[in-house]
Parts: C-alpha cells; sequence; structure tokens
C-alpha cells in the first residue's frame, strides 16, 4: 500500500487576528489558519460563508502576505456595494471570527524569488494583491531579481499599500514603481496620469536591465485584457505573460 | 459550520435550487477567465485538427468546418469560479458528427483538447460523444466573441467550464488520461460540478 498521507478535508477554520482599513475601499484581514500552511506568494484562498439555513457562498482571495512572513495570511479585500461576500467582511466580520476557508490555491500565476527576474508586474486597483506577495517576498528574500511594478488605480488614496510601494521603491535596489492614476494627476516624476498603455509597459521594461522572462497582470477583467494587449504591442511575447482576472 | 452574521445572501430562487451544484450562485452575466492575453484567432488562419495521439487524422479550414452539420445546445454552464449561468443558447458542430466526417468511430481513453493560446485540458472521450459535446461557433446566434473563446470553442456543459476550452483547435486522443493546463496546476482530472471536482485533492 501506498504510504502516502490522506488528503486532508480541503476546508479549515481561520480566525480574524487583525483588521487594517488600507484605502477608503479596502481594507486587509489577517487570518490564522487552524492548521497553518505554507504558500506561494501570488497563490488564493477560497473563502466560504454559511448561512443559518445552510446556503453558503463562496469567493476567492489572494493572499497579500509574503510566504515568509508568518503570522497568517493577509488578505485585502474591496468593497462592491451591491456584492455578496465583500460587503460581509466590511460590516460584519470582526477579530475572533472564525472563517472557513481553503488553500493555498494555484499554481499558474505564482513566482519564487529562486524563479530569478527580470519581471515585469502589472496591477489594477485590487489585482495589485498577490503582486504585493511577490514584491514582499522579494524584499523579505533579500532578492536581487528586477521587478518592475506598473499600478493603475483611480486617485492616489486608492492606491492600496501605497507608503509601503513607495518605500520599497526608493531602496533603488532593483523593485521599480510606477503608478498611474486614472482619474488625478500623477503625483511623482515616474508617475503617470492616464490608463496603460503600449508606450508605458515600454517605459517600465527600459527601467529593466533586461527584457522580461515573465509579465504578470492581474485585476478586472477590462483592466486585465487592455494591460496584456498593451505588454504585446510593447514586444512582450503573448507566452510570457500570465493574467488572472477577478471577474466582472 | 455557520458564519456569524452571514444571513442574507444572494440565494438562488428556490424553484431553481435543483439546477445549482452545491456551491455555486447564479450569475445573470457571463464573467469572462483565462490564463492569458485574448487570442486575436482570425478566421482566416483558423483550421482544426484531430489526431491520435502524434497521428493526424484530418484538418479542416474555417469554411470546411462550418460546412459540418450543425446542432443547437442550450445548456446550463458552471464555473469552478463558483458561478452558474442557467440556459446558454450554443449552436456548432457535434463531436460526434466531427468524428463521422473523418470517418472514425470514437477511440477508447481520453481526449486533450488544444488551444490556439497553448491551453489544453483533459476530457475523457465518452464525456464527449453522444450527444454530450461540441464545438461551438455562436451564441446566442452570434458568432462567439474573442473574449468568449471565438471563433470557435469546445463546449462540454456537465463539466466545469475551464474543459470547455476557449480558442480551440484541435482534438487529441490519448490513451492515459494527461493532465491539461488547469489540471497540472492543482485542478481536478475531471471536474464534475455536481460532485464539486474542483481541485486535485477532491474524491
Ligand atoms: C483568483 C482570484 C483572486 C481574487 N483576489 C481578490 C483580492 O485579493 N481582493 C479582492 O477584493 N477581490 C479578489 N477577487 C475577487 C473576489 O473573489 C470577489 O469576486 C469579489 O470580492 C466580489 O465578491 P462579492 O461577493 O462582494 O460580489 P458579488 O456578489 O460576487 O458581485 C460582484 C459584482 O457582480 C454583480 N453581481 C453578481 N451577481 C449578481 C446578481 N445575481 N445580480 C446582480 N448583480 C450581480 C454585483 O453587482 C457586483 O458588483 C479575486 C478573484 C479571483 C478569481
Amino acid at each position: 500500500m501506498s504510504a502516502e498521507p490522506q488528503p486532508q478535508s480541503p476546508w479549515q477554520m481561520a480566525t480574524i487576528t487583525r483588521i487594517e482599513k488600507r484605502t477608503p475601499r479596502v481594507t486587509s484581514f489577517w487570518f490564522q489558519p487552524s492548521r497553518p500552511f505554507t504558500h506561494l506568494a501570488g497563490q488564493h484562498v477560497d473563502v466560504r460563508l454559511t448561512a443559518p439555513d445552510g446556503y453558503q457562498a463562496r469567493r476567492s482571495y489572494s493572499i497579500a502576505s509574503a510566504p515568509e512572513a508568518g503570522a497568517g495570511i493577509e488578505l485585502a479585500i474591496e468593497r462592491l456595494d451591491d456584492g455578496e461576500v465583500s460587503p460581509f467582511f466590511h460590516d460584519v466580520a470582526e477579530i475572533g471570527d472564525e472563517i472557513e476557508l481553503r488553500g493555498p490555491l494555484g499554481g499558474h500565476f505564482i513566482w519564487e524569488a529562486s524563479d530569478g527576474g527580470p519581471i515585469l508586474l502589472v496591477g489594477g486597483g485590487s489585482g495589485v494583491v498577490p503582486l504585493m506577495a511577490m514584491v514582499r517576498h522579494r524584499a523579505l528574500q533579500k532578492s536581487a531579481a528586477p521587478i518592475a511594478l506598473v499600478f493603475s488605480a483611480r486617485v492616489w488614496d486608492e492606491v492600496i499599500f501605497r507608503d509601503e510601494l513607495i518605500g520599497l521603491d526608493d531602496r533603488r535596489d532593483g523593485f521599480d514603481l510606477a503608478l498611474t492614476l486614472t482619474r488625478e494627476q500623477a503625483r511623482r516624476a515616474s508617475d503617470y496620469s492616464r490608463r496603460v498603455d503600449a508606450r508605458m509597459m515600454m517605459q517600465a521594461m527600459e527601467r529593466l536591465p533586461k527584457a522580461p522572462r515573465l509579465a504578470f497582470v492581474c485585476g478586472s477583467n477590462a483592466f486585465v485584457s487592455a494591460a496584456a494587449e498593451a505588454l504585446i504591442e510593447a514586444g512582450v511575447p503573448a507566452g510570457f505573460i500570465r493574467t488572472e482576472r477577478y471577474g466582472v | 459550520m455557520v458564519t456569524r452574521g452571514f444571513f442574507s445572501g444572494r440565494r438562488p430562487p428556490s424553484d431553481t435550487d435543483e439546477r445549482i451544484p452545491p456551491g455555486q450562485y447564479l450569475e445573470q452575466g457571463f464573467p469572462v477567465l483565462s490564463a492569458g492575453p485574448t487570442p486575436r484567432v482570425r478566421t482566416e488562419d483558423w483550421s482544426f485538427t484531430l489526431k491520435h495521439g502524434p497521428r493526424p487524422i484530418k484538418k479542416w479550414s474555417w469554411a470546411e468546418f462550418n460546412a459540418l452539420p450543425q446542432n443547437k445546445m442550450t445548456r446550463d454552464i458552471h464555473c469552478v469560479t463558483a458561478w452558474t449561468k442557467f440556459n446558454t443558447p450554443w449552436q456548432g458542430v457535434l463531436i460526434d458528427d466531427i468524428l463521422a466526417d473523418a470517418g472514425i468511430e470514437p477511440p477508447s481513453g481520453f481526449t486533450l483538447a488544444h488551444s490556439f493560446d497553448g491551453y489544453s485540458t483533459n476530457v475523457p472521450t465518452k464525456d464527449l460523444v453522444t450527444g454530450k459535446a461540441m464545438v461551438a461557433l455562436l451564441y446566442e446566434g452570434k458568432p462567439i466573441t474573442l473574449d468568449h473563446g471565438g471563433p470557435a470553442r469546445l463546449l462540454v456543459p456537465h463539466l466545469y467550464f475551464w474543459k470547455s476550452a476557449k480558442w480551440v483547435n484541435g482534438l487529441q486522443f490519448t490513451e492515459r488520461d494527461e493532465p491539461g493546463f488547469w489540471e497540472l496546476r492543482g485542478y481536478h482530472m475531471y471536474g464534475d460540478p455536481w460532485r464539486e471536482q474542483r481541485y486535485s485533492s477532491d474524491p
């Protein structure tokens, strides 16, 4: 007989240990799983809510924390006012609550420091979350892999992880940040105030020492389509581009 | 376990309960999911190849493929990301008719569906034949948009929708069950929504 362990029940309880508002629409929730796991930067978990009559709703959320961060996992959840699950987290969930969770999941949209670089990251809105895990993983591993992040948000105050990202950018150690604001003027010399386009992707690549070996694009469906087109127009081979779409 | 403070929810209407697999919710829109950029597949460049292992059996151009018998299928579809959409109307060519045109009986074993963007997914051959699946060319009577896999996509409505490969350009019969793109990345080899076969560790 095989000595392989039987698969465990994939769902487990996780306790909310910390809640922190990140932007007007995005709040981070830290979960301590009852059966701790190690994830890879870019992976997500599934979360499941159960009503008293047995009705269940489940959604996927990317892990924002680096694998080596310890102390549970951070999920950064954007509130969609007419949504089902995200308003529950924003309006109801409290520290100490137990939530059913499954993961880590996903084996495609991931980057490990040992994969090396250069890497081009393109995120729109909450699509920055899995990219943040990669950027944090790079920093904690003291990886020298060059990474450029182009992050599109509507306004300055909606730039999730803004201070942390700018702090990492200021180190000038091979991580390069360009913010692009679609409804406000740029604030830093390296920033833009328009939607992502091929020229912006070209300029992001010029800030890398050589052509990226992979590009990761994450955000709403419309954002991902536009950004992937822009990358192809800027000369990135389609086979080098990995996308994660958050739906509508 | 009941989640504290979760009551409301977007419950499906009770008269449709038995059509919604466990863990799914009813979606009115048509979300788009894919692993890479949307390939621009032009019908001028389109072709569809049937293979047995490495051996090509037959290849069709867009015009030849469209000349095959057309069938309509209106089905509920179930995406692994938990949405279910009712009554999606498709038109296309049944896998049975593709095999008949190639002059072969359905081989035993498995099939890998291949796509223009390098995507692939595996399905037991018996799940593709006897009217169960088609290569769809129209959605709601109109050409399938590129985002949804146009000009042609596989439609295997009784399995999770990642099995219904977008931008399909061929079927390959294999003896063994060989994992495709998502199956190599932790998704289930079969993917029955009624048994919630999402990830490889699901029974
Ligand atoms: C791999 C992955 C990772 C993700 N990571 C993150 C993340 O890190 N952070 C994050 O914030 N999100 C993330 N998402 C998105 C997340 O899973 C949810 O889709 C999001 O939180 C919305 O869920 P919701 O229940 O609040 O809204 P939903 O109830 O799903 O609604 C979404 C939108 O669709 C509309 N809608 C849906 N159903 C109906 C209906 N029946 N009638 C009318 N309107 C409807 C709503 O108006 C709403 O605007 C991720 C998604 C994926 C696939």
